[in-house]
């Protein structure tokens, strides 16, 4: 099969009506997966530059790499497409309509790193969907290893690592442990040396399997090759799913220019671990994780929002840190006292200013103690989503401490789930530029 | 001031708080204002060494440990 071109690469399967690819379908598109996979497929992966689509954007090779050699205990692989953050929806869409994209990718991994088990870790909305392309795989001798389904819950904290581990080994659901001392790479699934990987990012490994490293790099940067999903809130009239080259100017991503900054109060990069930009700043970035860092945000997981006017930021950042400070796992004494201290500032600067004695001034102190003293990034995602608000609301921060709350529009605009959590049924629409 | 590559790390959802660690080695760890330990980065120097160990053997919580390097 010859490699195909330009973009949407993972999007160029999708059939338009909403429906899984079937297996049938999926070979059709792509051509059969390679027979076998040897260790020297790891190379591959290290030339085509692939980093990780679930929020820390670490090297695909070197993780693979790192995952204990052991003679008695093979591996496990788990596809982590527990995509707890509320506002993105590209691996729900990737584990709803090309399931066959991501099982591929995850016994990829299998075959390369001798793994005995592939787990697909997944909120329950997908379950029969991930559940039936597997009994198709099974029903034509696709695979030569197991595949099974664990439920994710409903819980911002589900698809972190350790936690998705301890949540499969059945054992406090959904919260992470300390890895300090031994990663899930040495230690996770039932005391397996354990690869997580997100999704999206096991996708881009089945395409780079047929078609190759040099074939992935014809698309984004040299120093940030490829293609990403991100999911856009705020810029069409629903949420929607592009596929973007790396590297390209968040605006040109978008369709915006320059003079469409001013109507966008700011841009949410990254998702509620993610950070906030100035409107004219994020157009101009290009998108890639090291650009994205300098400007004290993350691609994290892909997620963009843009805040429009008329809705005052300060609420919508409490909203949310609330949300994250309700979504802690509770274990980690800076992380549970920061939080509630940080989202009681938060909350006073968004609706009672008068009563913040002391200003903003306590924030930055908060922040510097929650950071890297969590078991997990939890508190140092939300310290980053706080300083950057800080930095691209000031003039709002200004107007609340001198003249009181706002009193326009604080309809919620930044989705936030409220138990049990509703919008996990319906798979963002995908759009296809 | 010669240092190791030796370094303590907390485990923070073993650690309770007990600040026992501080006491026993106020030259790496402070409490920070509800009780947690903070420790100062980088290598522990030489003569704090044993210090240190008696310090990660004391945590009643084992929560603390004296390791090569973090990872
Ligand atoms: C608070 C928090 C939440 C996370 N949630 C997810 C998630 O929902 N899905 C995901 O793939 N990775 C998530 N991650 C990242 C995972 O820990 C892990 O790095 C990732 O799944 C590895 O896959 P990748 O290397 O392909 O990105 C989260 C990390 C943190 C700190
Ligand atoms: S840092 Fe916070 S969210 Fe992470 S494990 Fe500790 S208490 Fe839980
Ligand atoms: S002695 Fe142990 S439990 Fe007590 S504060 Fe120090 S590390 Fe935490």
């Amino acid at each position: 099969m010859a490699a195909p071109e330009g973009i949407p690469r993972l999007l160029a399967g999708l059939n338009g009506d909403g429906r899984a690819l079937s297996l049938d379908e999926h070979v059709n598109q792509w051509g059969p997966p390679p027979a076998s996979m040897s260790a020297s497929f790891i190379d591959e992966l290290d030339r085509s530059g692939l980093r990780g689509h679930g929020g820390a954007w670490f090297p695909v090779g070197a993780k693979w790499r790192s995952v204990r050699r052991s003679i008695t205990k093979r591996p496990i692989i788990v596809a982590n497409g527990a995509e707890g953050e509320p506002a993105s929806g590209k691996d729900r869409l990737l584990v709803h309509q090309l399931p066959h994209l991501v099982l591929d990718g995850a016994v990829m991994a299998a075959g390369a790193l001798g793994a005995s088990r592939v787990i697909v870790h997944v909120p329950g909305s997908a379950i029969p969907t991930v559940e039936s392309s597997i009994e198709e795989r099974r029903r034509f001798g696709v695979d030569s290893v197991d595949i099974e389904v664990v439920e994710a819950p409903d819980r911002f904290l589900a698809g972190q690592e350790s936690a998705a581990v301890n949540t499969i080994n059945n054992r406090n659901s959904a919260r992470p442990s300390f890895t300090g001392l031994t990663t899930v790479r040495d230690s996770g699934v039932g005391g397996r040396p354990t690869l997580v990987q997100n999704v999206e990012s096991l996708a881009h490994v089945a395409l780079i399997a047929r078609f190759g490293a040099d074939w992935f790099r014809r698309e984004g940067t040299p120093e940030s090759p490829g293609t990403a999903l991100l999911t856009v809130t705020g810029r069409w009239a629903e949420p929607q799913i592009i596929e973007i080259p790396l590297g390209i100017p968040l605006g040109h991503a978008l369709g915006l220019r320059q003079e469409d900054a001013r109507g966008i109060q700011g841009v949410l990069l990254g998702g509620y671990g993610g950070g906030w930009l100035t409107a004219a700043a994020a157009l101009d970035m290009p998108l890639t994780e090291d650009a994205a860092r300098q400007y004290g945000s993350s691609i994290g997981a892909g997620v963009v929002a843009l805040l429009p006017s008329g809705i005052c930021p300060l609420s919508e950042v409490s909203r949310v840190v609330t949300y994250l400070e309700g979504q802690g796992a509770g274990q980690c004494g800076p992380c549970v006292n920061g939080l509630a201290g940080l989202d009681l500032v938060m909350e006073k600067l968004a609706f009672r200013p008068s009563s913040l004695h002391g200003g903003v001034s306590t924030i930055p102190g908060l922040c510097d103690l929650v950071e890297g003293r969590g078991a997990c990034r939890h508190p140092d995602g939300v310290a980053r989503f706080i300083r950057s608000a800080l930095r691209v609301f000031a003039d709002h921060v200004e107007l609340h401490l001198s003249r009181g709350a706002c009193r326009g529009n604080t309809a919620p605009m930044l989705p936030v789930p409220t138990r049990p959590q509703s919008s996990q049924s319906s798979p963002l629409r995908p759009v296809v530029r | 001031m010669k240092r190791t590559a030796l370094t303590l790390i907390v485990d923070p959802i073993a650690c309770d708080g007990h600040g026992v660690c501080a006491e026993l080695l106020p030259e790496r760890i402070r409490l920070d204002r509800w009780g947690f330990p903070i420790i100062e980065a980088g290598g522990i120097p030489v003569k704090l060494v044993d210090h240190a160990r008696r310090a990660a053997e004391s945590c009643p919580r084992l929560a603390l440990s004296l390791v090569e390097r973090p990872l």
